[in-house]
């Protein structure tokens, strides 16, 4: 595995930050005096603190039982692909992969002569919950196209958790996704990871201890919508985000200031872009950045210079192919789609070699959807970039495929010590397939997060429906 | 309401005769070379795979195909072997906006009408086709030899015209216009109506005029005709649909809908096809009872409005195991935006993957296209005397791994690289190929 850059930077220049957020400052105790009845004390959210966590996530692992998947072609992500070898999964985690494992009495045992397992599918780029379907402006929450940074909005407050495509990504193998909002802004706001099981609220999706992301965009889209009032050209684009982060400069260095003193004086004013801002600079926030072209994204890579954060994922990236080697040396990944382009002036340069040619620059590849039906087909987005990669005399591997649709999008959310792989003592989000997944003919069969079997194609009346879908929606077999 | 209004003056022409004309476009100087494919596994469509077949072109037609033993190569043909590989008619991707538009936003986009009141049947989209867009190569080179150029946007939307993915002029790529009228019967926006009914009747009123006018075209001329539903050139466009010689296309998802336009054409005995058609599945027997063709996609399940609540990836299958004529469309991979009209294959291979039978499917992106535009005497199969659309494809031409090895449009080869190509060969390697060394 690579070393990790960025943690790197993150323990050399965040730790003092880190530390702080780990200990929230204590509340207030009540006066002494009691006669008079005291206001009850501030919450947590009162006072600013780095890592403030106000809206938890509640979620829970499924029931599951211990689980073995045996005469089956693993790509593991992890090592070379084992051939006619089992896994087992134990208690929300994988507790073996090889060639035979040793299942407990009560295992339930699932032969999959003919099939492949790959661990859970992960976008990196997700509007799912935020526009929802079916589509109605009612539900349209996923640009805050108010003003052209609006670091202080989280996806997560749009997320409508029963967004029926939800259950459709499941249905494509996808086990966790980062929901963004959209590209109107310069900065959107923040994003949040969640597990794709059904829910009543949003924090019962939340991806526990994963970090947020900050949405950022280049070029054409918020031109476009900012053309009467600013940024109208890309030079005012570039102003926008530099105007943003020096800004953010001060209010980090105000707040570090009185976190790292001794809290006596009053707390400097929280402003909520700024907090989402300033953690981006003390590294606890991971960057995800909207950008076509080649030219703007080295613009993106100095400002980030410039200001002192890493940019973790280019997304979109039409034009990554042109900068691949500058992409692997400054440890960006690529999310990507497989053939999208011409679309608009900003795709035109789209060719299908993108992620090959990113992948082989030694950067890190990821095949994105930005789009609800793509992102149940992640795979064969890949597979279609494997065959491109070859068409232009760049081999691919399904080893190394799989990759770009797990570890590599894993490590892009800063989860790659959880999810991505199938190793032991990861969480056991798989997927069993019905044939290769590189395949046209072969759909996710079943599939397992934290080891709780959510997904199972053979069992229609299994199957999560949303409560929109109650009464709309035919279920699996054609009822409404 | 308008009478007379020429601001846009249609064609001198009527459409069936500038179809006629554009037919005889096609006596275009061809490849006059002669080529064998042999050792592949041939897939005719029209009849059942051989296996070692052999395909021999000659200036531009099909003049053999059959097992190896059965054909006699012509001397000094150029030979292809195709052992190993998998032959088939060039594919039909019979909803595209090729030459029609190059980028999407805010490039040139001359596939939408502005129209009256949303009617422009008397656009034909194709009199605005430009044969050096970019995509059309793009689409060659993954095996779609024929498109269908469709208007987009509106009530009436307008023409589809057939092309071939030749080079040439944009006379030369016509293989058949008009094949079609196109319209929508879902969304009353776009017919500046409020509700379905309101829609439906505007339909009604309409074809009712395009009779009227028929009858009293005399005194409409001297303006001794009530005002119609459309201008002059659009009541004269529609003619041939009220007649029933030119397909109507209506573009329709909800099941009542589908079932409303079914009704209407029986009242008006009109040639009807669905298209999109997402909740057809639930009306497959009607729609074949009928002899109605349905244009589905296979690559979206999404309740993407409530008109498509019952969208899924088993349509294209329920509706041909119905009976119904399918014709396959991108409503996923190879919807008709950017470069995605390519991936059709990818449409049909997941018809397969969610119940179609493969062979149906691979129907379902070459003749069956063809018959419904009208034109599979000349391409869609693998037949003598039909122009030499050929692929050899590296495997089975649904899945990924697959190329298209050659691709023949009307005898030619085409071999030279895209932009996308070029692109690719210029940066695939660092620092980036500028100059050609």
């Amino acid at each position: 595995m690579r070393p990790h850059l960025f943690s790197v930077l993150l323990a050399l220049t965040a730790s003092h930050a880190v530390q702080v957020a780990a200990q929230p400052p204590a509340a207030p105790k009540p006066a002494a005096d009691s006669a008079k009845k005291s206001p009850a004390p501030p919450g947590f959210g009162a006072l600013s603190a780095p890592n403030a966590d106000p809206f938890p996530s509640s979620y829970k692992p499924f029931a599951s039982r211990p689980t073995v998947i045996r005469n089956v072609t693993i790509l593991t992500a992890a090592t070379p692909v084992i051939r006619n070898g089992a896994i087992l999964l134990q208690g929300g985690r994988i507790t073996a992969v090889g060639q035979t494992v040793s299942a407990p009495a009560d295992a339930l045992v699932i032969d999959g002569a003919g099939k492949f397992v790959t661990p859970g599918i992960i976008d990196t780029h997700s509007h799912l919950g935020v526009y929802p379907a079916p589509g109605t402006e009612a539900n349209s929450d996923g640009n805050e196209a108010t003003n052209p940074v609006t670091a202080h909005v989280w996806a997560e407050h749009s997320v409508w958790p029963q967004d029926p495509q939800f259950p459709r990504n499941l249905a494509g193998g996808v086990t966790a996704l980062q929901v963004l909002p959209g590209s109107a802004n310069l900065i959107g706001g923040r994003s949040v990871v969640l597990k794709v099981v059904p829910s009543v609220s949003v924090q019962g999706m939340k991806f526990p201890g994963a970090r947020y992301g900050l949405k950022m965009a280049c070029g054409e889209n918020p031109k476009r919508v900012y053309a009467q009032r600013g940024p109208s050209t890309r030079m005012g684009n570039v102003a926008g985000y530099r105007a943003a982060w020096i800004g953010a400069e001060q209010y980090r260095r105000r707040w570090d200031a009185w976190l790292g003193g001794d809290r006596k004086a009053d707390p400097p004013a929280r402003e909520l872009a700024n907090e989402t801002l300033a953690e981006v600079l003390r590294g606890n926030i991971l960057v995800h950045n909207h950008c076509y072209r080649a030219d703007e994204m080295m613009q993106m890579i100095d400002i980030a210079k410039e200001f002192g954060y890493k940019i973790r994922s280019f997304h979109h990236g039409v034009e990554a192919y042109k900068i691949s080697d500058v992409l692997a040396k400054e440890e960006i990944s690529g999310s990507l789609w497989a053939d999208w382009g011409g679309f608009k002036m900003e795709a035109l340069d789209g060719i299908r070699a993108n992620l090959a040619i990113v992948h082989a620059s030694g950067a890190r590849a990821i095949v994105h959807s930005d789009d609800p039906s793509g992102s149940q087909r992640l795979n064969q987005e890949a597979a279609k970039a494997i065959a491109a990669g070859r068409a232009a005399g760049i081999n691919v591997t399904e080893e190394d495929a799989i990759k770009w649709l797990t570890i590599n999008a894993a490590w892009a959310l800063g989860l790659d010590d959880k999810i991505g792989s199938l190793e032991a003592g990861k969480n056991a989000d798989v997927v069993l397939w019905s044939g290769n997944p590189f395949s046209v003919y072969s759909r996710a069969e079943k599939v397992w997060v934290d080891g709780a079997l959510l997904f199972d194609r053979l069992d229609p009346k299994s199957q999560w429906r949303t409560d929109f879908e109650l009464g709309f929606v035919p279920a699996s077999g054609g009822t409404r | 309401m308008r009478a007379n209004k020429t601001t846009r003056v249609s064609s001198p022409l009527s459409a069936p005769v500038a179809a006629l004309l554009f037919a005889g476009a096609l006596a275009m100087p061809v490849a006059a070379q002669t080529v064998a494919i042999t050792g592949g596994k041939l897939y005719p469509v029209s009849g059942a795979p051989i296996e070692n077949g052999t395909v021999v072109i000659v200036n531009g037609k099909i003049t053999a195909v059959g097992a190896a033993a059965a054909v006699t190569i012509p001397a000094g043909a150029q030979r292809i072997d195709a052992t190993g590989k998998w032959v088939t008619p060039g594919f039909v991707n019979a909803e595209t906006i090729l030459g029609v538009q190059e980028v999407g936003s805010n490039g040139y986009a001359d596939a939408s009408a502005r129209g009256d009141r949303g009617i422009s049947a008397s656009f034909r989209v194709w009199e605005g086709l430009n044969p050096g867009n970019t995509l059309l190569a793009s689409s060659r080179k993954d095996g779609v030899t024929t498109a269908v150029v469709s208007p987009r946007g509106g009530f009436v939307r307008g023409q589809a015209a057939a092309i071939d993915l030749v080079e040439g002029s944009a006379p030369q790529l016509l293989l058949k216009a008009p094949v079609a009228m196109v319209g929508d019967f879902e969304s009353p926006r776009l017919a500046q109506a409020g509700a379905r009914g309101e829609l439906i009747g505007r339909w009604r009123e309409l074809l009712r005029d395009v009779k009227s006018y028929t009858l009293h075209k005399t005194q409409y001329d001297a303006n001794q005709a009530r005002a119609f539903a459309a201008s002059r050139a659009d009541l004269e466009a529609l003619i041939p649909v009220v007649n029933g010689t030119l397909p109507l296309w209506l573009v329709a998802n909800r099941a009542s809908d589908i079932e409303a336009a079914l009704a209407l054409a029986k009242e008006f005995a009109l040639k009807i096809a669905i298209v999109d058609g997402a909740e057809a599945w639930e009306v497959a027997g009607k729609l074949a009872a009928a002899k109605v063709p349905v244009m589905v996609g296979a690559m979206n399940n999404i309740p993407t409005t409530f008109s498509m609540l019952g969208q899924r990836q088993e349509n294209a299958g329920l509706l041909r195991a119905a009976g119904v004529t399918v014709v396959m469309i991108g409503n996923g991979a190879g919807d008709p935006e950017g470069y995605n009209a390519r991936n059709i294959r990818i449409e049909a291979g997941n018809a397969v993957a969610y119940g179609m039978k493969w062979e149906d499917a691979l129907r379902a992106v070459t003749l069956a296209p063809a018959e419904v535009i009208g034109v599979s005497d000349r391409v869609g199969s693998l037949q003598v005397g039909r122009s030499a659309n050929v692929v050899v494809w590296s495997g089975d031409p649904f899945e990924f791994a697959t190329q298209a090895e050659h691709v023949f449009v009307r005898g030619r080869e085409y071999t030279g690289p895209t932009r996308e190509d070029e692109l690719t060969n210029r940066y695939k390697n660092k620092p980036p190929t500028y100059r050609v060394p």
